[in-house]
């Protein structure tokens, strides 16, 4: 199968490869897909106390072009309030990427990993304030 | 050394120039129809084609009276297994085969169960072998065939052919051998195996492609129905002017396997003892899969824990090679050949299939073994699994989610 040229350069020059600490509270995780799949990923945002991406970071398990959606998405979200960062569809990843049919999967899952970091983000937050209403 | 560097000689080889220089004359100016019985044209040719049946013959210990020609040897098994099913019918409407079997055998198999036929498929341990006593214990009264590969495909084990060949004929059943990927790496004949049909294939043994034969034992004579209709030839076992260059280089190559066989396949062990080495002892958590000790000397089909396959095939773009994992074929499902060896779908997705062949050098092993223990660690330090498993994380004790 031909990768397109974003494809290569992405896998190629991953941007954000790492971990945040998944313990602080203004770190949201989202680790997603299975090892049996054939594709994982795990991203991290760190968000600030106005909503705002300060930071995102992945890491993947997987073929070029999911290893390339998740590299492009930490790229997108940076600067991006978590609730515009929950808009993001796979398709703009697939289209931006030119990713054949059989790679959609691949942008469905990075677009799951958002959404489970900022649901996770989300969830964190709001045992941080339960507490503090106590 | 040239770059990319071609070690995936388990899917085709490629042609040796002394093959070419034989069958040059046969696409130029001896292009005549082994079949045209009244001119030199068509005698040329069918001296050409005699020639040929005799090195193939040879290289398996038959005659070349039992060689017939075919297009391949996925049309060499089809005629094998569903001639065999066709004429021998009143023997009975069972056979039986092994999981691993290429998916000319197994898809062929389905297709004679569509009609009427029964088939086992026997479950390889988990070295990727079978034994004689498990296809005993499958025969019975009604089994008419027993098909079984001489070297799987993928992860190259070799099955004991001539035990089993054994068994077949004391219960009295037909005996057809795959042995595409074996002839002319491991030592095989006809008679050692008992074999009553062989299947093999040109382009696996560095010669031409769209060319195979099927060994038709004739002593005692062993009967199939043809699944071509035409001219009669190969006496009506497969109609079809006979391709002669394809032929003629087959024969040749057959010949320089067969004269070759030793050399090579100690030169070919040694290369792939080298591969192995190189890359075990300095990646941790790798995983050979399938028995080292009854294998092809080329094949290393090996797992890398935590980095997909074909995210490694893409790293190592200078160098044609194949893997196990879904991603590379067209269903989305890990290698059934694999799975059969009890080998988890996580491991199966790691797996990297190497075969050294004939034109690969000692310079082409140690660049491809450093490339990928390179390219593994920078994928390890970018897979989440690794760095779970590095924090002492069992991943079996996550709760992934089920879709695909």
């Amino acid at each position: 199968m031909a990768y397109s040229e974003k494809v290569i350069d992405h896998y190629e020059n991953p941007r954000n490869v790492g971990s945040l600490d998944k313990n602080s509270p203004d770190v949201g995780t989202g680790l997603v897909g299975a090892p049996a799949c054939g594709d994982v990923m795990k991203l991290q945002l760190r968000v600030n106390d106005e909503g705002v991406i300060q930071e995102a970071k992945f890491k993947t398990f997987g073929c070029g072009s999911a290893i390339a959606s998740s590299s492009l998405v930490t790229e997108w979200v940076k600067g991006m309030t978590i609730d515009q960062a929950a808009q993001l569809r796979n398709t703009k990843i697939a289209e931006e990427l030119n990713l054949p049919p059989v790679k959609i999967h691949c942008s469905v899952l990075a677009e799951d990993a958002i959404k489970a970091a900022i649901a996770d983000y989300k969830a964190k937050r709001a045992a941080r304030e339960a507490a503090a209403a106590e | 050394m040239k770059l990319p560097i071609f070690m995936d000689n388990h899917s085709t080889t490629p042609l040796d120039p002394r093959v070419l220089e034989k069958m040059m004359p046969y696409l130029t100016t001896e292009f005549g129809n082994a079949a045209s019985r009244n001119h030199a044209f068509g005698w040329h040719a069918e001296e050409a084609s005699e020639r040929a049946r005799g090195q193939v013959g040879q290289l398996i210990g038959a005659s070349g009276k039992e060689i017939v020609w075919t297009s391949g040897a996925t049309e060499s098994i089809n005629l094998a297994l569903k001639g065999a099913a066709e004429f021998y019918v009143d023997k009975g409407r069972h056979i039986v085969t092994v999981q691993t079997e290429h998916k000319a055998v197994l898809d062929t198999c389905k297709r004679l169960e569509k009609e009427g036929y029964e088939v086992t498929y026997l479950p390889v341990d988990k070295e990727g072998r079978i034994s004689a006593a498990q296809v005993a214990a499958a025969m019975k009264p009604g089994t008419l065939l027993v098909s079984v590969m001489l070297a799987n495909n993928e992860v190259g084990v070799v099955h004991p052919v001539e035990e089993i060949g054994q068994v077949v004929k004391e219960k009295g059943a037909i005996f057809h051998v795959d042995a595409v990927q074996g002839v002319g790496k491991v030592p095989f004949s006809v008679d050692d195996a008992k074999a009553d049909l062989v299947s093999l294939s040109g382009h696996k043994i560095y010669g031409p492609k769209g060319v195979g034969a099927l060994y038709v034992r004739r002593k005692p004579r062993v009967r199939i129905s043809p699944i071509i209709d035409g001219g009669g030839h190969e006496r009506g076992m497969r109609s079809g002017t006979l391709n002669v260059p394809g032929i003629v280089g087959f024969g040749e190559a057959a010949e320089l396997a067969r004269l070759e066989f030793k050399e090579e396949s100690a030169r070919l062990l040694r290369l792939r003892s080298r591969l192995h080495e190189r890359i075990s002892s300095r990646l941790p958590e790798t995983y050979i899969n399938g028995s080292l000790e009854h294998r092809l000397p080329g094949n290393l089909n090996i797992s890398f824990a935590y980095v997909e396959g074909e995210g490694l095939l893409m790293a190592l773009k200078d160098v044609a090679v194949s893997s196990g994992s879904a991603c590379t074929s067209a269903s989305l499902e890990p290698s059934y050949v694999l799975r059969a060896l009890g080998i988890g779908e996580e491991l199966a997705h790691t797996s990297i299939r190497f075969g050294i062949g004939r034109f690969n050098t000692e310079e082409e092993v140690d660049y491809v073994a450093d490339l990928v223990v390179g390219k593994v660690q920078r994928l390890r330090e970018l897979s989440p699994l690794w760095e779970m498993a590095q924090e002492g994380i069992d991943l079996k004790s996550i709760n992934w989610a089920q879709a695909h």
